[in-house]
């Protein structure tokens, strides 16, 4: 189900829904695009919140909007206001990183 | 082997099936057990879904604790206090201490519409209401009985919850019982939900987002909400979204016991990590978890703790003789799901497996239905009640149900 599309002049791979399948490809150029093509323009503050989630992941935390609001990096919403349209979806995937299964 | 101690915390669907299992295979002279509970009643909680619709009465969904847990068990009724993993003992609120050398946490979950500003307000049981408890579920049927009609909404706070499945149940049984009582067009029903679809899984949201179009339940996804305006009968998500309702028949977090977070054990919700094939505790050797009040990324069912309680038993009993356990646990969930007007599906899953069509328990021949409305299944959810009461409290092995889901007769 990997495809692989250009973002940021490199041939990235990707599933159905646009998360990066690899996370060796990411870098910040890649995370620029993709957030430009979510209408958001990256601010410290969202880099702090895309280092949060990638470390999560790193450490195979299980995401979910609760952890990102007692993470101490925002509250839920300011998450909202930084990432307006479905946070998580959204900052997981310019952190290139999966999208939370919302297991169960 | 010596006589060991082994201590229970919570009779509910989980700790007594234990009990059951572990007293069958371990001698009086090989292991004291023991139980212990603050309650005197046990609910089929199944049953909430029904109650609110007058499908069951209160009096078929309550016993008492004791008819479930075997001679040669003890129970001791009192609420626990601590649990202290240091010394291996469990301190109860009437002083007395319970040492023990194998400790079985099955606390569950509970509800906690506290964490919602607004959810426990003035109206809560009024025009704001749970069915995931008894007293919530009975006074939604109170409600129901004289209600007009309006904007029914039938809401999910955050995930994980018990049953994943209960609230869209919940909603298909409404449209059904609107239609009986003449009044389905003085209703109009809306499903909010925080996840993307209806179900968690694709293939079954698939089926389920269907059902919710055919039945004319407008569903809202994504909406994570933050606080419930009860004067304005609204409820806002952090993104400023609104939904009006009149009525709202609310799922609040689910929190595992504050038991668990007084211990020290839990994570954020007061699960305990829990390892997801052994069901051993993750921080003590000595701990085992099961049903509601783990982390495992499973559902939180009766159906799951049934499966968890056969390999459980068996990793108690290696554990005692200082053998390997067996990371055998696949997450197996088995769940009907009401559809209304006298049907249901069947959905049949694990932790790799997401639910899909097919027939069960016998592969090609059924005479279940997986993922397909029908008649049988519905009639397999109410005949449910009897086999909970009579065999799967007790242990008994439900014939033809294999503890690990089996692939035949799936259409992967």
């Amino acid at each position: 189900m990997s495809q692989t599309r250009m973002i940021a002049g490199k041939e990235i791979k990707v599933n159905d829904e646009g998360y990066l399948t690899d996370y060796n490809q990411w870098d910040k150029q890649v995370a620029e695009t993709l957030a430009n093509e979510a209408r958001i323009e990256l601010t410290p503050k969202h880099w702090q919140v895309l280092e949060w989630l990638q470390e999560q992941q790193r450490k195979e935390v299980a995401l979910n909007i609760r952890k990102v609001g007692a993470s101490g990096v925002v509250d839920i919403k300011e998450f909202y206001s930084l990432f307006p349209v479905g946070p998580l979806k959204t900052a997981t995937k310019i952190a290139g990183i999966p999208k939370p299964a919302s297991c169960i | 082997m010596s006589m060991k101690r082994i201590l229970i915390l919570g009779a509910g669907t989980a700790g007594t099936m234990m009990a059951n299992h572990l007293r069958h295979e371990l001698k009086n002279e090989e292991a004291e057990i023991t139980i212990v509970d603050e309650r005197h009643k046990h609910y089929y909680q199944p049953g909430y879904l029904f109650l609110p619709f007058d499908i069951y009465k209160p009096e078929e969904i309550v016993k008492e604790i004791e008819e479930f847990i075997p001679t040669g068990v003890k129970l001791i009724k009192c609420r626990i206090n601590k649990i202290h993993t240091d010394e291996q003992y469990v301190m109860l609120d009437n002083k007395i201490r319970l040492d023990y050398d194998v400790l079985i946490i099955a606390t569950g979950a509970r509800i906690a519409p506290e964490e919602i500003p607004g959810m426990q307000s003035e109206e809560w049981h009024k025009s704001i209401f749970d069915f995931y408890t008894f007293e919530g579920a009975l006074s939604l049927r109170n409600k129901l009985r004289e209600w007009d009609g309006g904007r029914l909404v039938v809401h999910i706070t955050e995930m994980p919850i018990k049953c994943p499945v209960a609230p869209l149940e919940f909603a298909f049984l409404a449209d059904s019982y609107f239609k009986q009582k003449h009044m389905r067009d003085k209703v109009e029903i809306t499903y909010v939900t925080p996840l993307s679809g209806a179900f968690t899984k694709p293939k079954a949201t698939e089926a389920l987002d269907h059902l919710l179009a055919d039945k004319n339940i407008h569903i809202e996804t994504d909406f994570a909400i933050e606080r419930i305006d009860p004067e304005r009968k609204v409820i806002v998500d952090y993104g400023g979204k609104e939904v009006p309702y009149d009525l709202l028949v609310t799922v609040p977090t689910n929190k595992g016991d504050d038991l668990i977070g007084r211990s020290g054990l839990g994570d954020e919700l007061n699960y305990v990590p829990t390892n997801k094939a052994t069901l051993q505790s993750v921080a003590h050797k000595n701990i085992f978890v099961l049903g509601d009040a783990s982390n495992i990324p499973a559902s939180k069912a009766g159906s799951v703790a049934h499966f968890e309680a056969e390999i459980l038993t068996e990793n108690i009993l290696r554990f005692l003789k200082g053998e390997e356990l067996k990371a055998e646990f696949d997450g197996h969930a088995n769940c009907f799901i009401e559809t209304g007007n006298g049907k249901a599906l069947l959905i049949d899953f694990n932790y790799t497996h997401e639910p899909v069509e097919g027939t069960f328990p016998f592969a090609g021949i059924g005479p279940l239905r997986l993922l397909k409305e029908s008649r049988m299944n519905h009639m397999g959810k109410l005949a449910f009640k009897w086999i909970y009461w009579n065999m799967l409290l007790k242990g008994t092995h439900i014939p033809f149900v294999s503890t690990n889901m089996q692939e035949a007769g799936k259409n992967f």
